[in-house]
């Protein structure tokens, strides 16, 4: 769907083989397990999964905020052609919000109470740049109108809990995009919000992502959402990307028995009445113990003596997409019969 | 579909040509709260009356609160020349609790000031940084917290010797441990924030988030917590004049004259129950103005 859109391929974030280990616990927590991604200028990447499948915490790590006393990242992370894993503490702050910045899933938590989201818009302008109150508040008003706030002038000057969920994830946005970053990290930006006004962050956050050229990753466990913005989906299960490919081929077509399984106990579509919703049965692996071989495999219909075995590496499937799995054979076509209940984008139809 | 006309329906609006006034901020909104809530302004206007009595007692005193007269010892309340009756050497009772105002709110104001500045600095540090730091600094704390204050407070004006410095002193010691306690747990709260995340995220220096984001959220806590204990203070200054470990005679002081009057419970009882109904109402005053300002400081009310 997002093919149209011309988007520069030199990757402005790459992340290879990032592992990382919490310790705090009395067993090592191994949290992400050799992620590889990149995300392109200009170009939506969701992160799909299950709560504990480490969405988040490969987010997070992108811009280091997990503790360092208590938290073990290995591999390397570059954006913007910088590694992010050997930076200090002052470049690190330099690098946080300026080049990538986050937004996060529940605005009104993200926003302190006790300033106005204006005073707060000119506060983290002004960490990065040296620039006056005056010029500052008034790049935080064009923020505000960017992100489509209805009278901004006077939005400037409320607090988080005078404004409405939406109003509050537009101010959110704002304030994440203050210091012109480039790539746009955001942690399930749309959970908290009520449906309609999911629709309309997703397509500002669309918007902004073509008008400023913003790389953007896309945590979320909801599908529907993912496809309204992401030009590639990137599937997370334990800690590793299981498949990765272009929004359109995984949805239509996915290889991966978890993406499979995931597409088919979606509650939306042409659900019969009385029918029951497909599970997945069992539960995600303990991540202090993970099994040899895949760890998807003890809850996978597809299952095979092979797969308890090793780790399968991803599978090139065509066109960028891939899939880590031994039983892509199997899957090929499960989908096709379905498709026609894929979700598709509410703007395709518009 | 609907919403792209409701997209599109929200006029751009042109850019402001210069900036405009900043908007009331927070302390002023708490203000404005204040003044509608009837408890509040009543409370108020007791301490400001008893501020106002207290800068300006000797202009007000309509006698001499010092005069002592052998012949008019311990008269009624409305006996002539003294309208509050006079006390066991024949002072005005009127003029002493009037000039005793100033004694007492400043032993009741002073230490809980102190110990607020102090204690909130002792508690946020350890809150902020959690850990090895948190667990020394708190468990020492919480060794003076064991003692009640009752206690620590005679014993520490006790083992310092008489006076207002050494009682003013002792109570400080005897608040910190329970501001720093109070900052330590809201500060904790505040640490695991996910603005405080979100400010991380945006690029602020520990010693950034700790100025905006950690003080903003926890002063006010601290600071209501801290007025509830302006009448604490108050009984304990009184206390310990009355144990005569703070103020000396002839000076006037609430608790002080309390205990002076104590023997003439039974003469004059209602004469001398007055020092106590001044301080009742003091404290009272100040504990229902800090419970106001509680939920004046909700932001979110």
């Amino acid at each position: 769907m997002n093919t149209d859109t011309q988007t520069d391929r030199t990757p402005i974030v790459s992340v290879r083989d990032l592992r990382v280990t919490f310790t705090g616990g009395k067993k090592p927590v191994k949290a992400v397990n050799g992620v590889d991604l990149s995300v392109a200028r200009g170009e939506t990447v969701a992160l799909i999964g299950e709560s504990g499948s480490g969405k988040s915490v490969t987010l997070r790590s992108l811009l280091r905020l997990h503790p360092a006393r208590r938290t073990r990242i290995e591999g390397r992370i570059d954006v913007a052609g910088v590694d992010v894993l050997a930076m200090n503490n002052r470049t690190l702050a330099d690098y946080r919000g300026r080049i990538a910045s986050m937004i996060f899933q529940e605005p009104l938590l993200a926003l302190d109470p006790v300033y106005t989201v204006g005073a707060q818009i000119v506060e983290s302008i002004r960490r990065h740049e040296r620039i006056s109150p005056a010029d500052a508040r008034k790049r935080a008003l064009e923020l505000f109108e960017r992100v489509r706030i209805p009278s901004p002038e006077r939005r400037l000057d409320a607090y988080p809990h005078e404004m409405s969920g939406g109003m509050r994830q537009r101010a959110m946005i704002a304030l994440a995009l203050a210091c012109r970053p480039q790539v746009l990290l955001a942690d399930e930006p749309t959970t908290a919000l009520d449906a309609t006004v999911q629709i309309q962050i997703l397509l500002l956050l669309r918007e902004l992502q073509r008008e400023l050229g913003l790389g953007i990753i896309f945590v979320t466990h909801d599908m529907g959402a993912a496809v309204e913005v992401a030009d590639r989906f990137a599937v997370m299960y334990a800690g590793r990307i299981v498949e990765e490919g272009p929004t359109r081929e995984v949805i239509r077509n996915p290889r991966h028995p978890y993406t499979l399984a995931l597409m088919q106990a979606r509650a939306d579509g042409a659900m019969e009445k009385g029918a029951r919703l497909a599970s997945i049965p069992g539960a995600p692996p303990d991540l202090a113990n993970l099994p040899a071989g895949c760890a998807f495999a003890e809850r996978c219909t597809f299952v095979q003596p092979a797969c308890l075995q090793t780790q399968p590496d991803a599978v090139e499937l065509g066109g960028s997409h891939r899939a880590r799995c031994l039983r892509t054979d199997a899957t090929a076509h499960v989908m096709t019969r379905a498709a026609t209940h894929a979700p598709r984008p509410l703007t395709e139809t518009a | 579909m609907n919403m792209t006309s409701t997209v599109a329906g929200i006029a751009p609006v042109p850019a402001a040509a210069e900036p405009v006034e900043r908007s009331p901020g927070f302390w002023s909104g708490v203000v404005r709260k204040l003044m509608r809530d009837p408890v509040a302004l009543g409370a108020g206007a007791v301490l400001l009356t008893l501020i106002l009595m207290a800068i300006f007692a000797h202009q007000l005193v309509p006698s001499d609160p010092y005069a002592t007269s052998m012949l008019k010892r311990l008269k009624p309340i409305g006996f002539e020349g003294f309208p509050l009756g006079s006390d066991e050497l024949g002072r005005d009772m009127l003029s002493r609790l009037m000039l005793g105002t100033r004694l007492s709110l400043f032993m009741g104001i002073t230490p809980v000031l102190i110990a607020f500045v102090i204690g909130s600095g002792v508690g946020i540090l350890p809150g902020y940084a959690g850990g090895l730091v948190n667990t020394l600094i708190m468990r020492t704390i919480d060794i003076l917290y064991a003692f009640p204050s009752v206690l620590l407070a005679i014993a520490l004006s006790g083992a310092l010797g008489a006076g207002i410095g050494n009682a003013l002193l002792s109570l400080t010691i005897v608040f910190i441990p329970q501001i720093a306690r109070v900052a330590e747990s809201v500060t904790t709260q505040v640490r695991g924030r996910d603005y405080v995340e979100a400010a991380r995220a945006s690029g602020a220096s520990p010693f950034t988030i700790v100025r905006v984001h950690v003080l903003g959220n926890v002063l006010g806590p601290i600071f209501v917590f801290a007025t509830s204990l302006i009448a604490v203070s108050m009984i304990l200054a009184s206390g310990l004049s009355f144990l005569g470990l703070g103020v000396r005679p002839p000076e006037p002081e609430w608790g002080l004259m309390l205990n002076t009057l104590r023997t003439a419970i039974y003469t004059q009882p209602w004469v001398a129950a007055l020092p106590g109904v001044m301080i009742f109402i003091t404290s009272i005053s100040f504990n229902l103005l800090s419970d106001s300002l509680r939920s004046a400081m909700d932001v979110k009310s």
